[in-house]
């Protein structure tokens, strides 16, 4: 199987765009799972509709205060490094989006009062469109840390799904949430704008891959808007530049109103062919 | 002094280039705080000469001291999130994998685990081609943005402007509803909302409303690129007015905002029109704030 | 009863600190013994995350009973100002502790 990433250094550089389009494209010729990790905003199902097949709540640990055990001796308050617990007054609160489930004040009490207990940080939903099995991450809101929905979203998928190529629409920035999308990905396809904000960020991005150590392309989205440095940086550093998405009003009109741009020009199937074939053609490189 | 924070919820809404064109219009009442920290951009605009700049240390990782290691192992056993690993020989920490909770430090026997404070990125105070200064930070890669780096970055803006008389912090916020975003409200007089008229945009904008309607501040809005999709422009419009946040003005989808970007400038500085825009926009703030009649 | 002030200095002169959590300073006044003792909360302005819930911790152990401030705390401090019973009252950023105790009075 063969996993590819697509991310972007900010949000709005078209991730889910491609995400979205290339899974459908693909989804004529073969089977193929597309995720969307994008737990916080996860948006691809606006565009990507079919068959609910399940749905999974998804659970956090967090230590949970049991009132007759504990002595508030205030251990647990010291140990957290992230001010998850706070006493007040005769009480232990804890702030389920604060803890990061370490297990630390937990396992390290004395009178075992904060034994530790799942709660509900989102959920995972698998719909089908015929060929294309698609799995969304999505986090309560208020809930702030998608690394462990994330990485429980493919394991889920995986269990669920068998297809070559798996597409990842993942997170934006180069955080956590990021790093845990791109993490076990063979490919990680950036969606980068030609403008000197798309370029920046880009860049950062691309300083991020380096240090995993993860092999990547670039697509470049609203070409013909903005100036070629993007462009030209690729070239001069031989970072492949898979396809080129041309800058028009058209598109951005009926990705806002939710439509496929497959279905609405038909002037982009070439581009998501080329795609297509870089990430097939990747697969018979290394067999 | 008062502080504006410009905020989205969801990215790629103009929101750095209409913080930029306000920055232009509001002259010498303002300095530029860039808490956009995941995407700071605004500099690009503004070619800053840098005056000063500080390292910033925020976030811990675990540290094996190997000479008093005796490789017990605990370490490993307690890490959930496999940030410990047996390797050519030795204990090690995955430094991207820790999230620094301390649980391995705090019981090992020996005390060969220590938690080190890390160098979380930099933070500059710049002159910019406008006169007026620019706090920003950048962060090394894998790092996170977090409510302390908003604050640092806010802070020594404040103090700037306080020392200098100058009356406005403008503030390009940090995206997301989470800590950062939590730490560019507090504090501040007035939060910009800039939208789009997308499905997506839309729903980030009012989980960051909903947000900022927590604490006790003015907020105003601006719609961008709103007729990609009329229907739905008029649809967060009616929004806006069931919360009583006026909406300070509605920008066409256009390519001038790449295009201003490409020449280095703000879209104020593009044209005579442009600049009445964000002029009306800036005085409709300061009206808003109880600065202006 | 005893009152707090977020607060930039360590007098009846320091301005309000409009932010709650990363306040530089909390101000106590005590209006049955008229006694005035400042706080210093910059340990907690250092906490890369979570500075809401610890200071609101740190003024229910002061035994406060309610809080003057600026723009208010976020969900969790509230939470915890709630459940100690501390009463919150925002909107006092940009004056001195001195006038918002004033104003305080006059709209009580």
């Amino acid at each position: 199987m063969k996993k590819i990433a697509i991310a972007s250094g900010k949000g709005g550089t078209g991730k889910t765009f491609l995400s979205t389009n290339l899974a459908a494209w693909i989804a004529q010729k073969e089977a193929v799972t597309l995720l969307d990790l994008d737990a916080e905003a996860p948006n691809c199902h606006l565009f990507i509709k079919g068959e609910r097949k399940s749905e999974a709540i998804q659970y956090k640990m967090i230590p949970h205060w049991d009132a007759q055990r504990c002595t508030l001796c205030g251990d647990c308050l010291s140990l957290c490094h992230f001010n998850a617990l706070v006493k007040v007054q005769q009480e232990i609160m804890v702030f389920p989006q604060l803890c990061h489930s370490c297990y630390a004040c937990s396992e390290l009490c004395l009178e075992a009062a904060l034994p530790m207990k799942k709660i509900p940080i989102g959920r995972i939903t698998h719909i089908q469109n015929r060929n294309l099995a698609f799995f969304e991450s999505r986090l309560n809101i208020g809930e702030e840390q998608a690394v462990p929905l994330i990485s429980k979203t493919k394991k889920y998928a995986q269990n669920q799904s068998r297809s070559e190529i798996t597409i990842y629409d993942c997170p934006p920035g180069t955080a956590c949430p990021a790093v845990e999308a791109v993490k076990d990905a063979h490919l990680v396809i950036l969606a980068a704008e030609p403008t000197p904000f798309g370029f920046h960020d880009f860049k950062l991005m691309m300083h991020l891959l380096n240090e995993l150590q993860k092999p990547f392309a670039v697509v470049i989205n609203k070409y013909g808007s903005g100036d070629s440095h993007l462009e030209d940086f690729c070239l001069e550093r031989k970072i492949p530049i898979i396809a080129k998405i041309p800058h028009s009003r058209k598109i951005a009109e009926n990705y806002a109103r939710g439509k496929l741009a497959l279905d609405t020009n038909q002037e982009l199937t070439s581009e998501f062919d080329q795609i297509f074939h870089f990430i097939r053609q990747l697969k018979r490189d290394e067999e | 002094m008062k502080e504006i924070v410009v905020i989205s919820g969801k990215g790629g809404t103009g929101k750095s280039s209409i913080t930029a064109a306000l920055a232009y219009v509001s002259d010498t009442e303002t300095v530029l705080a860039d808490c956009d920290v995941d995407a700071s951009d605004l500099h690009l605009l503004l070619k800053p000469k840098q005056r000063n700049s500080k390292a910033f240390f925020s976030s811990e990782i675990a540290v094996i001291h190997q000479d008093k290691c005796t490789q017990c192992g605990l370490c490993e056993q307690v890490c959930r999130f496999d940030a410990i690993n047996f390797e050519k020989g030795q204990y090690q920490i995955d430094s991207i994998a820790c999230e620094g909770c301390g649980y391995c430090a705090h019981i090992c026997p020996e005390s060969a685990i220590t938690m080190e404070i890390q160098q979380d990125g930099m933070l500059y105070i710049s002159d910019t081609r406008l006169g007026k200064m620019l706090f920003h930070a950048e962060l090394r890669p894998g790092a996170e943005n977090s409510g302390k780096l908003v604050a640092s970055v806010k802070n020594s803006a404040k103090h700037y402007a306080q020392q200098t008389q100058i009356e406005y912090i403008l503030v390009d916020g940090s995206p997301g509803i989470g800590c950062p975003v939590i730490s560019s409200l507090s504090g501040a007089n007035l939060a910009l909302f800039v939208t789009e008229p997308s499905q997506s945009g839309f729903h980030d904008l009012q989980r960051v409303i909903a947000l900022a309607t927590r604490f006790h501040l003015k907020m105003a809005a601006i719609i961008n690129k709103s007729d990609l999709y009329p229907a739905l422009s008029e649809a967060i419009g009616r929004f806006l007015q069931e919360k009583n946040i006026p909406l300070l003005a509605s920008l066409p989808y256009t390519e001038d905002f790449s295009k201003a970007m490409v020449q280095e400038k703000t879209v104020a500085e593009l044209n005579i029109e442009y600049f009445q825009t964000f002029e009306n926009i800036w005085k409709q703030i300061l009206t808003i704030m109880g600065d202006r009649k | 009863m005893k009152i707090a002030f977020t607060t930039k200095g360590t007098d009846w002169d320091a301005e309000i600190d409009p932010r709650f959590g990363r306040t530089e300073y909390l101000l106590l006044y005590d209006d049955e013994t008229k006694t005035l003792q400042s706080i210093d909360n910059r340990e907690i302005n250092q906490k890369q995350h979570g500075a809401g819930p610890q200071t609101a911790q740190k003024i229910t152990e002061l035994d406060v009973q309610l809080l003057i401030t600026g723009n208010g705390p976020g969900g969790n401090a509230a939470m915890v100002l709630e459940k100690a019973g501390v009463r919150i009252l925002t909107g006092y950023a940009n004056l001195s502790a001195k006038d918002a105790y004033q104003r305080f009075l006059s709209e009580k």
